[in-house]
């Protein structure tokens, strides 16, 4: 065999390598998915949606598990949209090029690359002890915001960037000020993309465990919680007591919740798609 | 040519043709005194002392990169934003400095409209972008709105062709028909000064020679300054002419003898097409 | 209310949300400070930073941090041998292999491996990748660092590989050309140019997998076990950082208590080592942004 067709040979077999590595987690990830689904969808019923944790693992159910993740999906979405949307803005939109906005810019990337359990020992110093809210949804959820700040924001302020400069220049030429551009032009054009990041940036929220057992999410909760001032359990947390436990019953229960929670995951990432593609085809100048 | 008391100024060396004011028009509406601006260290208009006549058709040209643009965003303050902005001299309509700490830059914006090189309405109906101005004033008579909207459509020709479909988004029209929603969108808020920045360079032939048509008759109730770099189109519509280049005006004055006759090398050089 | 004060309020009321950034970053230091520096007044940071003990919740109590470090280091470098040929291979082949079509399948299909919620990463390791890899290593024991670290190295292929399919992507197409010009293949192209023009892309997409895979809790906390020990056999029980601090949390440890400050003295370690790893790659990627720009 000559020099060329060596080469040639060896672009064929990493062709093929590029091919199998590509597919090769996805492939892993479909072989685990059906596992699970083969073990945990014999306990996936109405009454296993609707019943309090139990002793017994045939009456353990996730209501408070996933009323819980709920409250906390809802009061995290009321904190962080705004916040992290009004983060974005300013930096996108009103910062200027000097080392106070390059310092936030640092800062944020920082925060992006801070591991998960980090927030909530803030969340358990400030939120739990400093500001006395006990393991609360409130406590909680105001933990998942900041983790999920940086997401937001990075995201928002790609969705703004992508907003043509003519437009602003458009609307500023035509006399309006720098908060009616935004709210007028740059917001309705860019809402799409932000509302893909928040919802993405939501889904991990709700996947999220380590934050939430540092800041106390009870394990054991017998009530779904009615304000934000309740203790509580999500669904993540519930399926990490049941996959520590020991007996195969209740491994058979963290599979039924593990299908309920990446259903809810796979739901919100799949509407966070669905409207990024509607977003950028109705949206291109 | 008229003799005028105002324009000379002995440190503007090059420039030596006078603007010219016709006998109908009396007054100067826009006005440059000893303008530079930098951007960062670099200069990109270098001392230009210019008046722009009433109800008259001013038209700036010149190779691009000659500053013709950036002096025509002084006049809206546009480039206010741009970082690394500065400028020294003053710009005058009718007769006040529009770079005084009290001009409300906003309130500057809605008499002086602005047409930009490539169309760009907003992202909405064809009748929310022409009502835009009068939204953001605060303005909330629905029926004074309408009006707005359809006599502006109607003075940039752009009616008869949208009135069945006002609610339209504006970005399926085509260009020129964009370019003209602009211009309507512009007039609406009734500015007395239109800046237009090469406002045909991106359309056809035939949509050019609309929006050609439609300056002229615009002429005769507002205030037009236009960017262009198409000669032919300077030649064709403007009645004063000034060529820049290299951020200095080299001849500013009547456009038929700057076509004709101009008094230098450069711009003779420059209409003929041999550089630019 | 005038237009100009409503604007001013406005920015400032924008300005205060992306304030809440910085007071975040200010709370997490002082928090593990305060705590931390408490424990480090009970325990001297020789013993905590060079024992090889951790013991905190025994009787006989220790607090030698390194069995918790090499447990972290040893998952992460499971992980990182896992993802790092996997991933660059993606990026290599999607970036000069791989139709355009099939990119834009596959782009957002490697995606929802990150999208897969952690605890449930760790189901997998426990339940299936464990006694899977049981059959080959009959030693293996039921909680052990390669399990987790196999597991968590899958979770981060979308990490490595779009992060440096992107620095593939940024070379400049003339280097690309001038390869091919002189008859090279892709699979030469690629190696000898592309790769190392983009290799301080890549090198940043392999840094901030390391420092994902630091701090990554739920599949160590649910796979690996909770037998801290200074050992670098992948094959029995350890335990890492995170899962120490989740560990701590779980179970009903009273504030003020040294037991309590350990979780905080381990999470500074645990802050300390990613904040370094992110500014490096921070550091490498502002950089190389400007060669390109």
């Amino acid at each position: 065999m000559n020099r060329a067709q060596k080469n040639r040979l060896k672009d064929k077999v990493f062709k093929g390598l590029g091919i199998t590595a590509t597919f090769l987690g996805i492939v892993i990830l479909a072989i685990f998915i059906g596992f699970i689904l083969y073990q945990g969808m014999e306990r996936i019923s109405w009454e296993f949606v609707m019943s309090l944790p139990s002793r017994f693992a045939e009456q353990s159910g996730i209501y408070t598990a996933w009323m819980g993740t709920v409250w906390v999906l809802v009061c995290t979405t009321l904190i962080s949209f705004p916040l992290g949307v009004g983060a974005g803005i300013y930096l996108e939109e009103y910062g200027k090029k000097n080392w106070w906005n390059t310092f936030l810019e640092i800062n944020i990337s920082n925060l992006a690359g801070v591991p998960s359990v980090i927030y909530g020992l803030l969340g358990l110093g400030v939120f739990v002890r400093m500001m006395k809210m006990g393991n609360s949804i409130l406590a909680g959820s105001l933990t998942l915001s900041l983790l999920i700040l940086p997401v937001i924001i990075v995201s928002t302020r790609e969705a703004l960037r992508a907003v043509p400069s003519t437009i602003k220049e458009a609307s500023v030429a035509m006399g309006a000020s720098k908060w009616q551009t935004i709210w007028h032009q740059i917001l309705p054009a860019s809402f799409g993309g932000i509302l893909t990041g928040v919802i993405l940036a939501l889904s991990r929220a709700v996947g999220e465990t380590a934050p939430l057992i540092v800041v106390g999410a009870l394990v054991y909760v017998p009530f779904a919680p009615t304000s934000p001032l309740d203790e509580f359990t999500v669904l993540p947390v519930q399926i990490f007591n049941w996959v520590t436990r020991p007996q195969q019953e209740f491994v058979i229960n963290a599979a039924a919740g593990i299908i309920v929670l990446l259903g809810i995951t796979f739901v919100m990432n799949g509407i966070a798609v669905y409207l990024r593609n509607k977003w950028q085809s109705k949206m291109n100048w | 040519m008229e003799s005028d008391s105002q324009s000379s100024n002995p440190k503007t060396t090059q420039v030596e043709t006078k603007p010219k004011l016709n006998s109908k028009h009396q007054s100067y509406k826009l006005q440059a005194q000893n303008v530079d601006v930098f951007y960062e260290d670099f200069q990109a208009i270098n001392n230009i002392s210019l008046g722009i006549v009433e109800n008259s058709i001013t038209a700036f040209i010149g190779p691009s990169g000659c500053g013709k643009s950036t002096f025509l965003r002084l006049f809206n303050r546009m480039n206010d934003y741009i970082d690394g902005f500065s400028m020294n001299g003053n710009i005058l309509m009718d007769g006040k400095d529009i770079y005084d700490e009290s001009v409300n830059v906003e309130e500057l914006r809605k008499i002086v409209g602005m047409v930009f090189q490539k169309p760009n309405p907003f992202p909405k109906s064809i009748y929310e972008n022409v009502a835009y101005g009068l939204r953001i004033q605060g303005i909330k008579d629905e029926e004074y709105i309408e009006n707005r909207v359809i006599e502006s459509l109607k003075q940039s020709t752009l009616y008869s062709e949208v009135e069945d479909n006002l609610d339209k988004m504006a970005l399926s029209l085509s260009g020129g028909q964009q370019q003209r929603l602009c211009i309507a969108r512009a007039l609406a808020v009734k500015p007395t000064v239109l800046l237009m920045d090469e406002p045909t360079s991106a359309l056809d032939p035939i949509s050019s020679g609309k929006i050609e048509d439609l300056i002229h008759e615009l002429k005769e109730d507002y205030t037009i300054v236009i960017v262009t770099h198409n000669m032919q189109q300077a030649g064709r519509v403007s009645d004063n002419t000034a060529f820049l280049y290299m951020g200095n005006l080299v001849e500013y004055g009547d456009t038929q003898k700057i076509f004709t006759n101009p008094e230098k090398d450069r711009t003779q050089n420059y209409i003929t097409g041999r550089f630019g | 209310m005038s237009r100009k004060l409503k604007e001013q309020i406005i920015e400032k009321v924008l300005a205060f949300c992306a304030l809440v950034t910085i007071l975040t970053t200010i709370g997490i230091v002082l928090i593990l400070l305060v705590e931390a520096v408490g424990f480090f007044q009970e325990v001297s940071i020789v013993d905590f930073l060079t024992g090889t003990e951790w013991t905190p919740l025994f009787a006989d109590k220790s607090y030698g941090i390194l069995p918790l470090i090499s447990g972290t280091l040893l998952t992460t470098f499971i992980a990182i041998a896992v993802a790092l040929p996997i991933g660059l291979t993606i990026a290599v082949y999607l970036n000069e292999y791989a139709p355009r079509k099939l990119q834009k399948v596959v782009k957002p299909l490697l995606e929802v491996l990150a999208v897969v919620p952690t605890v449930v990463y760790g189901f997998f390791a426990l339940m299936i990748v464990t006694p899977f890899l049981k059959i080959f290593i009959p030693d293996l024991s039921g909680f052990n660092a390669l399990s987790p670290g196999i597991v968590m190295g899958i979770m981060i292929i979308p990490f490595v590989s779009s992060l440096s399919e992107d620095a593939l992507d940024a070379v400049p197409d003339s280097l690309r050309q001038a390869s091919y010009g002189m008859g090279s293949t892709k699979f030469q192209t690629a190696f000898r140019v592309l790769v190392p023009a983009a290799s301080s892309g890549i090198v940043v997409s392999v840094i901030l997998a390391i420092s994902r895979a630091i701090g990554e809790t739920m599949i160590v906390a649910i796979a690996a076990g909770q037998n801290p020990q200074f050992t670098f056999d992948p094959t029995v029980p350890i335990e890492t950082i995170t899962a120490y601090i989740v560990q701590v949390s779980s179970g009903d440890v009273p504030q003020g208590t040294i037991a309590y400050k350990t979780i905080f003295a381990a999470g500074i370690t645990l802050f300390v080592l990613t904040f370094i790893l992110n500014n490096i790659s921070y550091w490498i990627k502002s950089r190389y942004q400007e060669k390109y720009e």
